[in-house]
């Protein structure tokens, strides 16, 4: 089975289905999104079945295909996966068929075609699958871009509220970040040997100054993507008008890309220049944390304040990756899965709120858990997820990012620290007004509100809750997977972990 | 008196040059002699014709690397592979230009006081349907183009410059509709362009001066002497640089580069927009050849002196089309300005001076010649009673009226913004890469930042489209004729083809990347 190509099946599984969602009949709208939805499941099968196949303990590289594309410029269709790239895929597999489902009522509201509201949900797939697949940096880079179109159509044709604006926004946004990397990739490329194979530029040697330049280059895509402070400000307005599913995807998987690129391509291949903006790394990943719990705490929008603990939560993931300790490193990974999981589950779990309400501000919910206890208790515990509650998935992740960084930077550990403190402010505050408290009247004459959850929506959240309380408890066969890539991924820095200090400690005894 | 010796002439190389012009004078006879209700269709049918044998001889004499007619004409990879692309792109505007049901009696007129849709312009269009004197016109200007991209002296250079810029500038007063924005930019393309060729003809006489200073060997012309004289002239160098400045000025003027560019947005609003579709693709690929042929033929020994002042002429072509088209309310005067700017895009691959760089402009000028002629083939379908609705507020909400070709426009802004999968992104990749791997770091980082400021007009059009509610004011897409539809499937299909799949056509631009000296 390990033979079977997996990655290139994975990429044109759901291109396949989107073209096949897209020619069904606009009349049919039911039609196409139960297509949509076994196609999305057809796909996680798949992913799952790649997950059993791979070998935690093999090598750092699995699944390589390689097929010539441009042989002129030495391009080729290569994939393969780390266990970095490998939980990503995963993430992938499972929000999709979630979203699509939690989306079965959204594209309705839009007067827009239903089916290719949902074939584009399956070419956002088919992007965000091949941009973690793929192991040619010219590969990459055109997933890169690529997963921009559907994605702007998304926002722009089915958003809400200011969508044409934030749709614009986030397309410029990307693609300013995209042709920075253009740039970096094209000179990648003259310094590398006319080579864009990964395995082959990462044996290369680049003079310092050239390999910081790149570097800069991929660094700015990756931080807009991510996106770091200060590129973030167009996350919020995206986010806000994104359609919850898109969104969750948006933030969920898409963003991702931002802090997988800096793994996969910045460290690695420019390991001398990725020690050198350590510190500037470190310093953004700091102030984002902080200053986008503190915007986050001041939201009136939900799905904006959603956006901003995002922000903030980047922030971390951040401060993991360049703080060079193997701890860190697999605190963000994971990390980058559970905040998948939790922020993902956070906004559809909102996007439901939304729906019902007809609108998203904090200030036309209060007591809504009167209303409908499950979906308000369904928010708390994503909440709680976000905020990072021993139990749940993240508690794990911020965990082992802050004793990481504690062995190597200790200021940065501690002001990190304090980002914890603000997203219990921001989540229970915004929980509090929103469902707790007295009943809104105004909420009373909303049909949607007297609603619980659905049982649609019950299969939407329960897998994710289930995934969150479990890797909260038990994360070792994730950990396992990703812990080897980490461990080689920081070799390739040149760091090795600290030793432990325990020498000093005997002799105090003696 | 010395005998006089005559020059021996390839005339099997020469055949596609030779087809294109004759073909033209049967036209003119076609004029005098055909009755008009046939004419449009023999027209036409002469013209693509005369095309494809052009082509079959380009392809035929695909292996020919020589110089004939006495050092006039080259004929080798970059003339050969030139040429090809001149004569697909042609005769795809020549679809274009025959379309005759879109609007009855096409986008052209005979008699400039026939008013459109007056009772007169109604019974010229039903008569004859339509003028034909424009195909012709069309041949002329291919013929000329022809010999342009391979003109081996400068004096050849020149008349080919004025065959193929005579009939454009009349081409571009026969726009049916909008007489006067037409008659307009005819005489300001013509007075802008007569200057132009002034610039260069002085040039040429400069340059002459120059060779005249080589020990042993008379003066001339020809690349050859030019590229010894560039070497070995005792002349005073401020002949060389005088005269490379004003040829550069006669051709840069034909390629739309800032600061000789002014005329280029009137001239594409105002002319009929299937020869505006000609021109930002034809003209293009001729200007750029014949400078890619000077710079890299003639004066390649100069390269250090000419390419600091290039180089800056591209980063402000690259600016004035980036930032202007921003600010473009109406479509076609932001695709000139867009054209602008891909003219910016084309210099930085004219400066690196590699195998790659020649093979990466060419293959960018064929890209983005299909990009382009597909663009204007929609522009021509956007209409409403008065003809063609530019203003780009009309077109708001189109994505909601005609899916279909909304899609098809998207897909070419996309590819203009350089969107992988696109051939504007390989395209875009195939010049930078030579230029930063020429140590021309400064005009890739250029490139990529106008792109930038470029995405935003493009984008803009995208929202329009999609994103705003349709109005009163938005036009209906007609449906195109087979001519149009055809252009359009090959335009699209081209740029989508050589965005996915570019290894054919960079192998044959790679192949065909050398110049007989």
């Amino acid at each position: 089975m390990s033979n079977f190509p997996f990655l290139s099946v994975l990429t044109v599984a759901p291109l396949v289905g989107a073209l096949v969602v897209a020619l069904l009949p606009r009349r049919n709208p039911d039609l196409a999104k139960l297509v949509a939805f076994g196609w999305s499941l057809l796909v996680l099968v798949l992913s799952v079945a790649m997950w059993i196949a791979f070998q935690a303990d093999g090598d750092r590289f699995q699944f390589r295909e390689s097929y010539a594309w441009i042989p002129n410029w030495g391009v080729n269709f290569t994939f393969e996966v780390d266990g970095i790239a490998l939980v990503m895929l995963m993430l992938i597999a499972i929000l999709v068929p979630l979203v699509i489902l939690a989306s079965w009522h959204d594209a309705e509201s839009s007067r827009r075609s239903v089916p290719v509201y949902f074939a584009l949900l399956l070419v956002l797939e088919c992007t965000m699958i091949g941009v973690f697949a793929a192991a040619d940096v010219f590969l990459f880079y055109v997933f890169f871009e690529v997963m921009l179109v559907p994605m702007y159509f998304l926002i722009g044709s089915y958003g809400g509220h200011q969508r044409q604006y934030a749709a614009v926004k986030f397309f410029l946004y990307s693609l300013v970040g995209g042709l920075f990397m253009l740039a970096a990739v094209i000179g990648l490329w003259v310094v590398g040997g006319k080579t864009f194979d990964w395995q082959a530029l990462s044996q290369a040697e680049f003079a310092t100054d050239t390999a910081r330049w790149l570097f800069l280059g991929f660094f700015l895509a990756f931080a807009i993507k991510a996106p770091f402070f200060p590129f973030h400000t167009w996350l919020p307005d995206a986010g806000g008008a994104a359609p919850a599913g898109a969104a969750a995807l948006l933030v969920g998987v898409l963003d991702k890309v931002g802090t997988f690129g800096i793994l996969r391509y910045c460290l690695p291949l420019f390991p001398e220049a990725s020690r050198w903006f350590a510190p500037w790394a470190l310093a953004l990943g700091v102030i984002g944390i902080i200053y986008a719990a503190l915007l986050a705490v001041g939201q009136n929008d939900l799905k904006r304040l959603v956006s901003y603990t995002s922000i903030a939560h980047f922030g971390f993931i951040g401060v993991g990756i360049f703080a060079f300790t193997t701890q860190a490193g697999t605190g963000a990974v994971l990390y980058m899965l559970n905040h998948g999981l939790a922020t993902g589950l956070l906004f559809l779990v909102v996007g439901m709120l939304i729906a019902r309400r007809g609108s998203a501000l904090i200030s036309d919910f209060g007591g809504a858990g009167k209303l409908v206890p499950v979906l308000a208790g369904v928010l708390f515990f994503a909440g709680l997820a976000s905020l990072a509650l021993p139990g749940t998935a993240p508690f794990v992740s911020e965990f082992l990012v802050l004793i990481g960084t504690f062995t190597t930077n200790k200021p940065v550990a501690v002001i990190a620290t304090l980002g914890i403190i603000l997203a219990a402010a921001y989540v229970l505050w915004m929980v509090q007004r929103t469902t707790q408290g007295t009943l809104n009247p105004a909420l009373t004459e909303v049909d949607g509100m007297r609603r619980d959850l659905t049982l649609r929506e019950k299969v939407v959240v329960a897998p994710l809750i289930a995934l969150i309380v479990l890797l909260g408890f038990y994360p070792k066969p994730v950990t396992d997977v990703i812990n080897p890539a980490v461990q080689a991924t920081m070799q390739d820095v040149g760091k090795t972990d600290p030793a432990p200090e325990i020498g000093s400690v005997q002799e105090a005894a003696k | 008196m010395s005998e006089l010796k005559l020059p021996s002439i390839d005339y099997a190389a020469l055949a596609p040059i030779l087809i294109m012009l004759g073909a033209a004078l049967v036209g003119v006879l076609v004029e005098a002699f055909v009755p008009r209700r046939l004419r449009n269709a023999v027209q036409l049918t002469l013209a693509l014709l005369a095309v494809l044998a052009a082509l079959t001889m380009v392809i035929l004499n695909a292996d020919d690397r020589l110089i004939t007619a006495g050092q006039a004409i080259a004929v080798d990879g970059p003339t050969l592979f030139l040429q090809g692309a001149i004569l697909i792109l042609a005769a795809m505007a020549l679809l274009l230009v025959g379309e005759r049901t879109v609007e009855r009696g096409g986008a052209f007129v005979a008699q400039a006081a026939v008013t459109a849709e007056s009772d007169d312009d109604r019974r010229q269009a039903d008569g004859m349907g339509g003028t034909t004197e424009v195909y012709p016109l069309v041949t002329f200007a291919i013929g000329g183009m022809l010999i342009f991209v391979a003109a081996n002296d400068l004096l050849t250079m020149f008349i080919a410059l004025e065959v193929f810029s005579l009939p454009l500038y009349l081409l571009c007063a026969l726009a049916r509709r909008r007489r006067l924005l037409s008659q307009e930019a005819a005489l300001k393309y013509f007075m802008l362009g007569a200057y132009a060729s002034a610039f260069f003809l002085f040039g040429v006489a400069l340059i002459y001066g120059f060779t005249s200073g080589i020990p042993n060997r008379g003066a001339g012309v020809d690349f050859a002497t030019v590229h010894a004289a560039v070497a070995e002239s005792s002349s005073s160098p401020v002949l060389l640089f005088a005269g490379m400045a004003l040829l550069a000025i006669g051709l840069l003027f034909k390629a739309a580069a800032a600061p000789f560019h002014v005329w280029t947005p009137d001239v594409y609003q105002g002319a009929p927009t299937p020869v505006t579709g000609f021109m930002a693709a034809c003209t293009k690929v001729a200007a750029f050849g014949a400078l890619l042929r000077v710079f890299h033929v003639a004066f390649a020994g100069a390269s250090w002196d000419f390419t600091p002042v290039l180089g800056a002429v591209a980063v402000l072509t690259m600016l004035v089309g980036a930032v202007l088209a921003v600010t473009q309310t109406d479509i076609k005067r932001l695709l000139a300005y867009s054209s602008i700017a891909n003219a910016g895009y084309l210099l930085v691959g004219v400066l690196a001076p590699s195998k790659d760089g020649l093979s990466g402009t060419m293959f960018y000028l064929v890209a983005y010649g299909f990009s382009v002629l597909a663009a204007f083939a929609v522009v021509t379908l956007v209409r409403d009673a008065d003809g063609e609705a530019t203003h780009l507020s009309r077109w708001a909400g189109l994505g909601r009226r005609s899916p279909f070709f909304a899609a098809i426009f998207t897909f070419i802004l996309l590819a203009f913004a350089g969107i992988p999968l696109t051939s504007g992104f390989t395209s875009k990749f195939a010049v930078f890469a030579p230029a930063l791997d020429a140590n021309q770091a400064w005009l890739v980082i250029a490139g990529v930042l106008t792109s930038m400021v470029l995405a935003f007009p493009y984008l803009r059009v995208v929202v329009m489209m999609w994103l705003s509610e349709p109005g009163d004011a938005t036009p209906t897409v007609t449906v195109p004729g087979a001519l149009t539809s055809a252009a359009l499937v090959i335009g699209v299909l081209a740029t989508l083809v050589l965005g996915v799949a570019p290894a054919p056509l960079l192998d044959l631009a790679n192949g065909a990347a050398e110049f007989v000296r």
